[in-house]
């Protein structure tokens, strides 16, 4: 891996995404979404990507952006249906978009699973529902398991609260989410933070991404960080 | 009189045992929250990333980084912890969490769950961590009413949805009684301003049914 490198505009950090990449968005609900890395991809005009994410996109955002253009080939999600899920809906009514609905922990765990080198692994999750359909299944210790597979992404956009120059990072609260595992699963790690310190300005007891897993970063002063957190940032 | 949802939530309270690691479904199993006890040492796990979940956010509060998994604003209590999807997942997977109460659209005899499809041909399809959550707790209960608004059973002999998990739940909360459900089928345990055979005839299924339950 190569150091991380620190850059002063999204679009910087997000480099050139290619035609039929597959980019991880982390995010659950409004929380720990990279809100600008998205708004990014939508103006640099990658098409035919494959989109692993928890959700479809929400009201007038990027992703749903991205979805409504049609391009978006491809996505792998376990909530995509919303009250303001409606570029999705379209897109999915019309046969304009593959779904793949994966359980939210198998999303969670088959993203690690890349991460970490893994080639699958078995899970009690979903066994005899129409999502394990067609899948191998194997009983382990009595509990009927299936066999989930690693999803690896070309690139993972995220949103961490604070970087060092190491490029270690911490989160804020449930902003957590995929953050962690989607840096480790993705060729190419891109991070939005709200505040960037000297190497030694996080606790190495404290990192909860090592620099090892991020590409580049770029900090902004984006409003659903720091909205209603007087006094919670220190 | 049959229970309302706030009277089936502390209905369900009553059963969770002091210091249990819970989590709370979308939708009706949240009201259970408003009826633990305090000083109970219940701890609220959600399975965005959190245990010690506390109260929802009013005013200042409110922090968009901080939410659960219906996408509420919440608050943390002292003690709590934020953690990754797949550590969340894990810790429910793994059997950590004590109890996990869901809603659900049908639950069968034998503890079959569906409650994240109604099977309806042009609908968006979600399943979020419904899958994950029924068959990862120690106990999986479900929090419902016995009938639909129709009046069609909630409680079958066999589901007719698409299945969330098979053999997942060991207890069913409604409205109307309190039943187990299970390998060796359901067992009345309770009923609210009913009778058992009224219950059974609503389901049309023949329940066990303890002497000492309210009989014609």
């Amino acid at each position: 891996m190569t150091r991380t490198r620190f850059v002063d505009t999204a679009v910087e950090a997000l480099g050139v995404v290619p035609d039929g990449a597959t980019v991880m968005i982390g995010g659950f609900g409004p929380a720990g979404q990279p809100v600008e890395l998205v708004a990014a991809l939508l103006a640099q005009g990658a098409t035919d990507l494959v989109v692993v994410s928890n959700n479809a996109g929400n009201g007038e955002d990027a992703l749903a952006h991205l979805i409504a253009l049609g391009r978006v080939r491809r996505i792998m999600c376990s909530f995509p249906r919303q009250a303001d899920s409606w570029h999705f809906d379209a897109a999915y009514r019309a046969g304009r978009i593959e779904l793949e609905l994966v359980p939210q922990g198998n999303l969670a765990e088959r993203i690690r699973a890349a991460g970490a080198g893994l080639g699958g692994f078995f899970t009690p999750t979903g066994y005899g529902t129409p999502l394990a359909e067609g899948k191998e299944t194997r009983v382990i210790g009595g509990v009927p398991m299936v066999l989930e597979t690693p999803i690896h992404a070309d690139v993972a956009l995220i949103k961490a609260h604070r970087a060092d120059r190491a490029g270690n990072l911490t989160y804020r609260r449930t902003a957590r989410n995929f953050g962690p595992v989607m840096a480790a699963a993705a060729r190419r790690t891109v991070v939005q933070v709200a505040e960037v310190v000297p190497a030694g300005g996080i606790d190495p007891e404290t990192v909860v991404t090592p620099g090892i897993y991020v590409d580049s970063v770029v900090r902004l002063d984006s409003a659903t960080t720091i909205a209603g957190t007087k006094g919670a940032v220190s | 009189m049959t229970l309302t949802r706030q009277e089936m939530a502390a209905r369900v309270a009553r059963d969770i045992a002091p210091g249990s690691y819970v989590n709370l479904g979308i939708g009706l199993p949240t009201l259970v929250g408003n009826h633990l006890p305090a000083g109970s040492g219940i701890t609220l796990h959600t399975e965005n990333g959190m245990l010690g979940m506390g109260p929802a956010a009013v005013g200042d509060e409110v922090d968009p980084e901080l939410i659960n998994a219906g996408k509420v604003p919440v608050t943390d209590l002292p003690g709590a912890a934020y953690f990754h999807q797949a550590d969340s997942f894990a810790m429910m997977r793994g059997g950590h969490i004590d109890v996990c109460v869901l809603g659900a659209f049908q639950v069968s005899v034998h503890g079959d769950l569906a409650n994240w499809s109604t099977g309806a041909p042009n609908a968006i399809p979600a399943v979020g961590g419904a899958m994950d959550l029924a068959v990862g707790a120690r106990d999986t209960w479900v929090m419902m009413t016995l009938l639909a608004k129709d009046g069609t059973p909630k409680l079958v002999e066999e589901c007719t949805l698409p299945l969330t998990g098979l053999g997942c739940v060991s207890r069913v909360y409604s409205d109307l009684a309190v039943i187990d459900v299970g390998p060796h089928g359901a067992r009345l345990l309770e009923t609210f301003g009913t009778m058992a055979s009224q219950v059974e005839d609503l389901l049309g299924l023949a329940l066990t049914t303890p002497a000492g339950l309210p009989q014609p």
